[in-house]
């Protein structure tokens, strides 16, 4: 059990930060992924999202997680469109939701956040392991976490397993044939290239090892 | 990248405010992104709503206006607009008779037009949507997002327009649309590809020698890559999967559409149709309608893409109904 809290509001808040810098510093790799398989817009998207979604962070009343994720949510469904705005604002607003009022969360909250988002996902996508989704990169990093948690081990040792396992995942999407979103239109073409939502997923979880790799010494 | 463009991130305002500029007579552009007819919200009439990626042109804003759409939301160029586009739109054009959403069949479009038309419900706005999936290059099954959304859309919109503005109630609309939508068949093919002005490179690279068969709408690859063929040879790979599929009947009447992806110029555009009619006679098809040029595109990609249309009488009447909008325009 991992119940001390360890993640503050301000880790959060750096977190998305962080996601964002990584989304701009990536936009044209993961505009080039999309171009193979996709439509050429992923990169772009995202970087329009996260950089209206980050100022109104500063604007937000309370030291509350929980509303930092869900303004995030709403930001990304109300400006990055395609199938990714719906998707992340709702693994945000999801995660937003389970941690509602918390000025700050232990790892069991973590995973219990991480959950409910992806479980939004996948109510949202109705996609399945193997798919070639950003699931492929999210399902794998969740059970990591969740052992990790389970195990007891420190945020730092936690968060390494997760993006270890997010990273295996999206390099895993490389020889699957996509049956959900634009890339399944190619069928057995869609092979041979990897993911784009599960490279953006992975990065968003490696954003935030980066952003929490000083967060253990507070615990 | 060479496209007559100030910067990629306003191309789209810039493009919509021109729009405006143009043929402020009949569309108004009420809040970001969201174009409406000039004349609403009509007391008791049906509002019809599409949207969609911006890159298509006219498809959708070009076809707001008297007789086919109320409101069309572009989104980014080929990214399916936002939530708020669409509830916006749909309060915008709401009488009091209900709002239709044509949605073509994209994942993000699908997702974006649930929680938009969740929304509208939510303030009481009676609202109806219709998926549009004529491509027969994709196969629609378990393994695939279903079929793509394209060429079928404008009919389903001029169609569906032309009742709505007569006075036909949600259900009866709705309805139709799908009538339209259970009759369509479509399928397209590119020379060249097209490049996203935000992304700056075309989206993939095709030889001088080579095409794509079975290509959407979105600059994205098509299921297979060949070697250049005539005009005629296309014509069959196109038209051929299209008739089989419904499958259109000898005794049939048909609109047949040849749409140009945007890079295309009509002499090539009527060559197809020629060898499409050809093909049409032999199987026993009557042309009842004809439609040819560049309606629904893909920036500057050169290709093509057929659409049958399988007619009776009252789509034919609804066809030939009055239509006044920038891009379409007969009977008024």
């Amino acid at each position: 059990m991992n119940g001390a809290a360890v993640i503050s509001y301000d880790d959060v808040v750096a977190w998305i930060t962080a996601f964002a810098a990584s989304v701009r510093d990536q936009k044209d790799y993961l505009t080039a992924l999309d171009s193979a398989i996709g439509d050429a817009d992923h990169g772009i998207n995202m970087d329009r999202g996260f950089q209206a979604a980050v100022p109104k962070l500063a604007g937000l009343p309370n030291r509350d997680i929980g509303a930092a994720l869900k303004s995030v949510g709403m930001t990304l469904v109300s400006t990055v469109g395609g199938a990714s705005g719906p998707l992340y604002g709702t693994f945000f607003l999801q995660m937003g939701a389970a941690t509602a009022g918390r000025e700050a969360i232990s790892l069991d909250e973590l995973v219990a956040g991480i959950d409910a988002g992806i479980a939004g996902i996948q109510r949202l996508g109705k996609a399945e392991p193997g798919d070639k989704t950003m699931l492929d990169a999210l399902l794998p990093a969740r059970d990591a976490l969740r052992e990790a948690a389970a195990s007891g081990a420190s945020l730092g040792d936690a968060l390494a397993r997760t993006v270890g396992a997010a990273e295996q995942g999206m390099v895993a999407t490389t020889p699957l044939v996509a049956r959900k979103g634009r890339a399944s239109y190619l069928g057995e073409r869609s092979a041979g290239h990897q993911d784009p939502g599960a490279t953006s997923s992975y990065l968003l979880l490696k954003a935030a090892a980066d952003a929490w790799s000083g967060a253990t010494a507070a615990s | 990248m060479k496209k007559l463009i100030n910067t990629p991130e306003h191309a789209v305002d810039e493009e919509l405010a021109g729009m405006v500029a143009a043929h402020g007579d009949l569309i108004k552009v009420i809040a970001p992104n969201v174009v409406v007819r000039k004349d609403a919200p009509r007391q008791g009439k049906v509002g019809v709503i599409s949207g969609g990626g911006s890159g298509h042109e006219p498809m959708h804003g070009g076809y707001v206006g008297l007789g086919m759409l109320d409101a069309a939301c572009p989104g980014a160029v080929f990214t399916s607009p936002v939530p708020d586009q669409m509830l916006e739109a749909t309060k915008a054009v709401n009488g009091g008779a209900g709002v239709l959403h044509i949605v073509k069949n994209y994942t993000g479009d699908i997702m974006n037009f649930e929680l938009a038309a969740e929304l509208a419900r939510a303030e009481g706005i009676d609202v109806a949507s219709v998926v549009i999936a004529d491509d027969v290059a994709v196969k629609d099954s378990l393994y695939t997002a279903g079929r793509r959304g394209v060429g079928g859309t404008v009919l389903a919109e001029k169609i569906v327009g032309a009742a709505a503005e007569a006075g036909a109630d949600l259900k009866t609309v709705t309805a139709l649309c799908q009538k339209v939508q259970d009759n369509v068949r479509s399928m397209g093919m590119a020379l060249t590809s097209c490049t996203v002005p935000a992304a700056g490179k075309p989206t993939f690279e095709l030889g001088d020698d080579e095409m794509e068969i079975g290509i959407g709408i979105h600059g994205e690859p098509g299921r297979t890559r060949m070697k250049l063929a005539t005009a005629d040879e296309i014509t069959e790979m196109l038209a051929t999967p299209i008739l089989d599929d419904l499958p259109f009947k000898s005794g049939d009447s048909v609109l047949a559409f040849v749409n140009g992806m945007g890079g295309t110029p009509l002499m090539e555009l009527y060559i197809v149709f020629n060898k499409l009619a050809q093909i049409l006679k032999g199987r026993g098809i009557g042309i009842g309608r004809s439609f040819v040029g560049n309606y629904i595109t893909s920036l500057e990609m050169a290709g093509c893409s057929i659409t049958l249309l399988r007619l009776d009488d009252e789509l034919t009447r609804l066809w030939d109904a009055p239509v006044r909008t920038p891009a379409l325009r007969w009977g008024i």
